[in-house]
């Protein structure tokens, strides 16, 4: 499905992120802000919409759309709140509290890990809804006998961050939502996962012939759960419109449904359908404008974010993977990593490590210098690939300097001429294997290997192992 | 007429008499007297002795039970109390027990006070009779076959009959001093933002404004000074404590600068007209120098209100949907059941304010509307600001009649919208006014005339009521 497009169509695409914050309390009352408790327990008269009951702002939660605004380059403005009128029953209030056009971000930009930069329309507040489940019918809306709503997620803050329509493709849409993830986490104002809710996309496709600078009508597609499911829902949907304008028809501007059982997206209301949500300014809420020292509090706190650290490792790492650069910062070893590298190891084996061999939770108390010990061990062929990572593992676990540690395992580094012997003798052992590997037959160097590591105790270094066997059947 | 406030909480602070013996009395009052007027939705008779009780036994202890201790006080039923019903005279709350106590009910429980009932009113506080209540209108004490005004007519009646000396309202577009004015007690309307809203269920949540009801200005003022100050929990709520009004009470008017305001005047009765002319003579007289002031924007301020708070109160009244509480009429889906349960929980008017705010808020309606109103409304605030900077306080009529017979205006909602022409200037501008009985009208009802003032200035505003009121002893 990944070619489906035809390369004479382009995709357009913008997606509105609801980003659930993680502030200890909910938006507009005291109680507890948390994913999977007990339902209906952590309510008050105020995120219940009790008659009488009033909002009061939750600052930590400004701080942290402040944040958001920081973290994707946007003006920090003073805003104000309106209220979003529909009726949904997991609407304590039949309103929403949410911005409208004064909203707290606007005008911003976030970079892809290949350089491209998606723009951002805003990144404003709202309060989040309860939950319903339907009960009954096979969990279907129409069918379900009744329906119970969880009120624990009613009020707690979000975030909507609405790009420009900037994006080409799936795999960009993709991309984008995987680095404002990994933007949001290093910020460290949400929980980011999408299985719980915490971040929720929504996207609006349309297409046009490639070269044409008009937009096509679009269409708002909701329930994508995971990446996957924007992937396929976004081919699906613009295969869809491409199919009904090439047979002449037109794409109906409407809000679809996707449903991952079936892999199509489904209509469900048209424009003329859609809600007018009669929005008005707020008048239980007072509007927001901080000050400039908290703003320039807030901004002094925002990290290094995931773009400049990949720009960081990639200049000090060299030759490395963009990928590996990737899984370094989506861990956060750079720092590690980095100051390895600065105290003299080899950058693609230090970066290799990181990937490969290092726990997040263990890294943390592991000694850069000492990371380059052991790996400087390693390239100046004291210590095999193999025995690195046992002598890294302890490490880990026990602490201590590496050299010590190999010695405890007794790893010692062979002689060059007594490795050489053993590996002259299994020749003169297996004489039919040795003619095979002379006949360039490659699969028995790995028996070879496996038997001067038998007779070492594993202590031979398998690279010099197999560079003896290659010199001596090519000769 | 009952004890004063102050001597009332004087005595039983003294140990001299016991708040049971104090809210005994009141209760029978009510219970002798009520039936006749329906001034209350419900009396809590059991939960008010058991308070009773409590401040008794504080006072034994040595303890101070506060300013208020062993009064007997009314809530107009749209204030939030824990597990006593608050229905707002509505069928849609008629069953519903809040969970929580509204701030400015815990206010008064610190202060020694007994809430005795819930008052009357018109439904979600829409009207200007209590005529819009669910449960019957409530009469004026002083004429049963005449309304005592809305929507607090339940507690400016009870006031009024004597069946407690205190009782609160809310004031949204005149709420409280028009049934002040005509049951003939004192009604305050606090500057927005004074008085905590938390737990006063919204109409229209930036006009609303909970005030008192007494029958002197003192009284008024001791109650105000209890409730008033910021509250945390309303974002609103002005960030200042509670201004010290009793105590400047005594202070008179000497070089006060006093606007008669034709706005709030023209279109009054000869006989209304005539006793704020006879206020305006008498302040003048102690001491205070009384000339002519306009506030010009406010003739358009009715139909500025008439919008914005149809509109915020569409909003606020959505979340009477049957869904968690109140009233639920089922349907064949959710949308049926809304729609059943709405068309059977609201009355004719609440339905009225609730269809007018949609539309105001409609797309493509909403700046001709809403928009436009809001602009009013600004310079409304413009021209007081203008009449403020010659005067420190206006003066007019509260509202342009005497209390007019039950059915006299339910047929037109509009001659009924007319009778807040003169209150609902202030709430547009969030500014504070009192209403004060002064004299009678040609049929012998009361008549009360209107302080208004600049945004918080009590202190003043009723400094200048009290001379008033020493002006007719």
């Amino acid at each position: 499905m990944t070619t489906a497009v035809a390369t004479d169509w382009e995709m357009v695409i913008g997606l509105e992120v609801h980003c659930e914050l993680s502030t200890t309390t909910k938006l507009f009352c005291g109680c507890r802000n948390a994913f999977g408790d007990e339902p209906n327990t952590n309510v008050c008269p105020v995120c219940l919409g009790l008659p009488g009951s009033l909002p009061v702002i939750n600052e930590r939660a400004v701080e942290y759309a402040m944040r958001i605004g920081e973290g994707l380059h946007c003006t920090v403005e003073p805003s104000i709140f309106h209220r979003k009128n529909y009726f949904y029953p997991d609407m304590p209030k039949d309103y929403q509290v949410s911005q409208y056009d004064m909203p707290i971000n606007a005008r911003g930009w976030l970079e892809l890990p290949d350089g491209t930069r998606i723009g951002i329309t805003r990144a404003h507040m709202e309060e989040d809804t309860g939950k319903t489940s339907h009960v009954g019918g096979g969990g279907r809306i129409h069918e379900a006998g009744y329906a119970l709503v969880d009120y624990n997620r009613a009020g707690v803050p979000l975030v909507e961050i609405v790009s420009d329509p900037d994006i080409r493709s799936a795999e960009q849409a993709r991309a984008y939502v995987s680095e404002l993830r990994a933007i949001l986490a290093a910020i460290d104002v949400s929980d980011v996962k999408m299985e719980e809710g915490s971040l929720r996309v929504d996207s609006n496709v349309s297409v046009r012939r490639t070269g044409s600078t008009e937009f096509g009508t679009r269409c708002e597609i909701k329930n994508l759960n995971s990446l996957r499911s924007l992937v396929h829902a976004i081919e699906y949907e613009a295969r869809r419109q491409i199919d009904l304008l090439e047979s002449g028809d037109r794409v109906v501007q409407e809000t679809r449904h996707w449903n991952e059982d079936d892999g199509r997206t489904h209509s469900m209301r048209s424009k003329e359908e859609a809600f007018d949500y009669r929005y008005f300014p707020e008048p239980d809420l007072v509007p927001l404008a901080p000050s400039d020292d908290w703003l320039a509090q807030v901004r002094s706190s925002i990290p290094v974010l995931p773009a400049e650290r990949r720009a960081a490792l990639a200049a000090a790492a060299g030759a490395s993977s963009t990928a590996d650069v990737a899984v370094v910062i989506e861990r956060g070893l750079d720092a590690l990593v980095e100051a390895a590298i600065a105290a003299g190891a080899d950058p693609d084996r230090v970066v290799t490590h990181a990937v490969h061999n290092l726990a997040v939770e263990g890294a943390a108390n592991l000694d850069p210098d000492r990371l380059a010990d052991l790996v400087k061990m390693e390239t100046d062929g004291k210590l095999t690939a193999t025995q690195a990572k046992k002598v890294l593992a302890d490490m880990l676990e026990k602490g201590g300097d590496p050299a010590s540690i190999a010695a405890d395992l007794g790893f010692e580094a062979m002689d060059q001429d007594v490795l050489a012997s053993v590996v002259d003798q299994l020749i003169a052992d297996n004489p039919v294997e040795f003619d095979r590997l002379k006949g360039g037959d490659q699969k028995v160097m790995g028996f070879f290997v496996g038997q001067a590591m038998k007779a070492t105790q594993g202590k031979a270094d398998g690279k010099v192992v197999t560079a003896l066997l290659r010199e001596r059947a090519s000769s | 007429m009952t004890d004063t406030i102050a001597s009332t909480a004087a005595a039983v602070r003294a140990g001299e008499r016991s708040a049971r013996e104090v809210v005994d009395e009141r209760l029978a009052a009510i219970e002798d007297g009520d039936g006749a007027l329906n001034a209350f939705n419900y009396v809590m008779a059991e939960r008010a002795r058991a308070t009773a009780d409590t401040v008794d036994r504080r006072v034994a202890a040595g303890d101070d039970p506060g300013p208020l201790a062993g009064v007997a006080v009314a809530l107009k039923d749209n204030m939030c109390t824990r597990g006593v019903p608050t229905t707002c005279s509505s069928r849609i709350l008629e069953n519903w027990r809040p969970p929580y106590d509204a701030t400015v009910v815990t206010r008064l429980a610190e202060a020694g006070a007994v809430v005795v009932g819930k008052t009357n009113l018109d439904e979600f506080a829409m009207g200007s009779s209590t005529e819009n209540s669910a449960f019957g209108p409530t009469r004026n004490p002083h004429d049963p076959s005449r309304v005592p005004g809305g929507s607090s007519g339940g507690s400016a009646a009870s006031v009024a009959a004597g069946f407690v000396p205190a009782a609160f309202g809310s004031d949204t577009g005149g709420s409280i001093r028009q049934p002040a004015a005509l049951c003939g007690v004192v009604g305050v309307k606090p500057t927005y933002g004074r008085v905590s809203r938390y737990g006063l269920v919204a109409f229209a949540s930036s006009l609303d404004q909970i005030g008192p009801f007494a029958a002197t200005v003192e009284d008024a003022a001791l109650l105000f000074e209890v409730v008033a100050g910021h509250d945390p929990m309303d974002s609103t709520s002005v960030p200042e404590p509670a201004p010290s009004v009793v105590a400047g009470l005594g202070e008179g008017v000497e070089g006060l600068r006093v606007g008669l305001t034709q706005e709030f005047v023209e279109g009054a009765d000869p006989d209304v007209t005539a006793r704020v002319e006879e206020a305006a003579r008498a302040l003048e007289k102690a001491g205070a120098v009384v000339s002519d002031a306009s506030v010009p924007a406010a003739v358009y301020g009715l139909s500025a209100y008439y919008l914005i708070a149809p509109a915020e109160a569409s909003s606020n009244l959505a979340r009477y949907d049957g869904v968690r509480y109140g009233l639920r009429v089922d349907g064949d889906d959710i949308t049926a059941m809304y729609t059943a349960t709405r068309a059977a929980g609201f009355g004719p008017e609440v339905k009225r304010r609730i269809m007018l705010g949609t539309y105001a808020l409609s797309a493509g309606y909403y700046d001709a509307y809403y928009g436009q109103a809001q602009r009013v409304r600004t310079l409304i605030i413009r021209d007081f600001e203008a009449a403020y900077a010659n005067h420190d306080l206006l003066l007019g009529a509260t509202s342009p009649t005497t209390a007019f017979e039950l059915g006299a205006k339910t047929e037109n909602p509009l001659t009924m919208y007319l009778s807040d022409v003169f209150t609902i200037p202030s709430n547009l501008a969030g500014h504070p006014a009192i209403s004060i009985p002064y004299g009678t009208g040609d049929d012998g009802l009361p008549v009360g005339v209107q302080l208004l003032a600049p945004a918080l200035a009590e202190p003043l505003m009723f400094r200048a009521a009290a001379a008033l009121e020493r002006s007719l002893a």
